[in-house]
């Protein structure tokens, strides 16, 4: 659709960019204001340039919460992404199906993050959970199943709710792609032959590479500002096994409110996160070109 | 043979998926002592005292009341301010047009950790701190990006020539943008009430930090019993499952944009 030119048209944007901005500029002014700061109570601060940012830089525990969400993120889309496709490829596509198929996969998205996790630490505790009793019940493991002790099953426990939490995500958008495939696409396969295989290589999967896209993307982003479901199911514990990045800057900021590193160590996030974004906006931009052409 | 396997393996992930929700409703409908001394996988002594609690004791209660305050507020502030922005971006090319979504983009993915600190002095200068209407601004900030997109998506469905008709035809532009417009979008602004509803629902960080008794919502109580007292794992089963009910009972509705509005917009 061809679109008019029009600069009066940002009095229509005017207004919503004002809200947002009162949530999200002043405050990011605020945060570099601490950045710069040493702030040891009310008026009384002395500018420290970029001293933070020096000391969060060289912070060994923030690169470690930094290369443990890497590898959370990195983990998150190789598991979520082909389990999501599976599940899209098998559910059925017409009849009641599905719409208990889809009723099922969107349950899990609309509870409330911390809630998750106490679904998750009832499921699992290894006195009530129903996973926990299971598991230690066939004595297959050497140390018994506790996520708060040991820090690899805490790792596993919360990878386990991630995954639990956000596939039915993927499902639902490779879902819809594979929907806006025509029939007779499926037809003229048929006809050449095609077996199940070279169906899904050449014709699925070349026509679900933008609701993927989207997918990777927004997994990516979204686990990379995991707070909530740790939070709640482990604290980011045992120790710091599962302090992502938004857990060690909330400990930072409100149990040791250390205000200027925290503030520099925001920014630092802030700017990791845009980087991402941007990457995402061209790629969005991109395939939406692919579809047109 | 495949199709059946297939719909085997389905219904297996299906009822992993629903198994933990299970296992929460098990407990809700037991007494911590019966949890506590009995494994059982079934409940085998049903009781709804937990239940019974909950809507009698004005913690918790008045906790749900207050979550369903903010997201209401919060969905009518961003449809508010997001249906004519989100007509500007289908319709017309303006000066930094690209820019702008770019950045109404970054913040819906930003970290609300980063806003933590700030958030707090900001409503605490402008008296607005443990208030409903705190939460319901802080939310904007990725509901308000958010609808624009959904918005944006079901506008530019509907041809421009029905803009042009009306212009011709005498109209305003308010009052063709309200009798007009956005009754053909109506399907589109229910949907985006949706998403403005559950994501403000299922956040918990600045609804947590913003609030301290007046306006504590649901989500927050639930963080602060667990760390409290000795847990009633009974009674915090049960508040979980209430936490569910809401957006149970709308996905119906909006099960046919479900991707739509989780892909912001996008598919």
């Amino acid at each position: 659709m061809e679109k008019w030119q029009n600069n009066r048209a940002w009095f229509l944007v005017l207004p919503a960019f004002i809200v947002v901005a009162f949530s999200a500029i002043i405050p990011l002014m605020t945060v570099v204001n601490y950045s710069l700061q040493d702030i040891f109570g009310p008026g009384q601060a002395v500018y420290v340039g970029a001293e933070w940012f020096k000391e969060m830089l060289g912070n060994h525990r923030l690169h470690d919460a930094l290369w443990r969400q890497f590898q959370f993120s990195g983990l998150v889309l190789l598991i979520e992404i082909p389990l999501g496709v599976l599940i899209a490829l098998a559910m059925p596509k017409r009849g009641w199906g599905v719409s208990a198929s889809l009723l099922t996969l969107a349950l899990p998205l609309v509870i409330p993050w911390n809630v998750i996790g106490t679904i998750w630490i009832i499921f699992t505790r290894p006195d009530i959970g129903l996973f926990g009793v299971g598991i230690n019940s066939l004595d297959l493991l050497e140390v018994p199943f506790d996520h708060t002790a040991k820090p690899l099953y805490a790792w596993i426990t919360v990878l386990a709710m991630e995954v639990w939490h956000w596939t039915p995500l993927v499902a639902l958008l490779s879902y819809a792609g594979l929907r806006a495939i025509p029939e007779v696409y499926y037809q003229a396969a048929k006809i050449d032959g095609a077996s199940g295989w070279d169906t899904f290589l050449y014709i699925q999967l070349p026509k679900m590479r933008g609701v993927l896209t989207i997918a990777v993307l927004l997994r990516w982003m979204d686990s990379f500002l995991i707070f909530a479901e740790p939070f709640a199911l482990t604290g980011g514990g045992p120790g710091n096994a599962t302090t992502f990045l938004s857990l060690y800057l909330v400990k930072l900021a409100t149990m040791q409110f250390d205000l200027g590193p925290a503030a520099a160590f925001s920014l630092i996030y802030f700017l990791i996160i845009l980087l991402f974004c941007f990457i995402f906006y061209q790629a969005l931009l991109h395939v939406g070109k692919g579809e047109k052409a | 043979m495949r199709i059946q396997k297939r719909t085997i393996a389905l219904c297996i992930y299906f009822g992993l998926l629903i198994l933990p929700i299970y296992w929460m409703l098990n407990m809700s409908l037991r007494t911590n002592a019966d949890i506590l001394s009995n494994f059982a996988l079934f409940p085998t002594d049903i009781t709804f005292k937990n239940y019974f609690k909950i809507f009698t004791d004005p913690t918790w209660y008045m906790a749900y009341i207050n979550g369903m305050i903010y997201v209401a507020m919060n969905t009518v502030i961003s449809l508010a301010f997001a249906l004519p922005a989100a007509y500007a971006f289908s319709r017309y090319k303006f000066l930094g047009d690209g820019q702008m979504f770019f950045w109404l983009l970054t913040n819906r993915m930003a970290p609300p950790a980063v806003f933590l600190l700030p958030y707090l002095q900001l409503y605490s200068t402008i008296n607005l701190m443990d208030t409903h209407l705190a939460v319901a601004l802080a939310h904007c900030l990725f509901n308000v990006p958010l609808s624009i997109w959904i918005l944006e998506g079901f506008m530019s469905g509907v041809p421009k020539e029905i803009d042009e008709t009306a212009f011709i035809d005498g109209y305003g532009f308010p009052r063709f943008f309200i009798t007009i417009f956005i009754p053909l979008i109506r399907a589109g602004v229910g949907v985006t009430a949706f998403f403005c509803f559950m994501f403000s629902w299922v956040e918990l960080l600045f609804a947590r930090t913003l609030t301290i008794t007046e306006a504590k919502p649901i989500v927050a109580t639930m963080t602060r019993t667990i760390s409290a007292t000795g847990l009633d794992w009974g009674l915090m089963a049960a508040a979980g499952m209430l936490t569910i009910v809401p957006g149970a009972l709308v996905i119906w509705f909006v099960r046919n944009h479900l991707a739509k509005g989780f892909a912001l917009g996008r598919v």
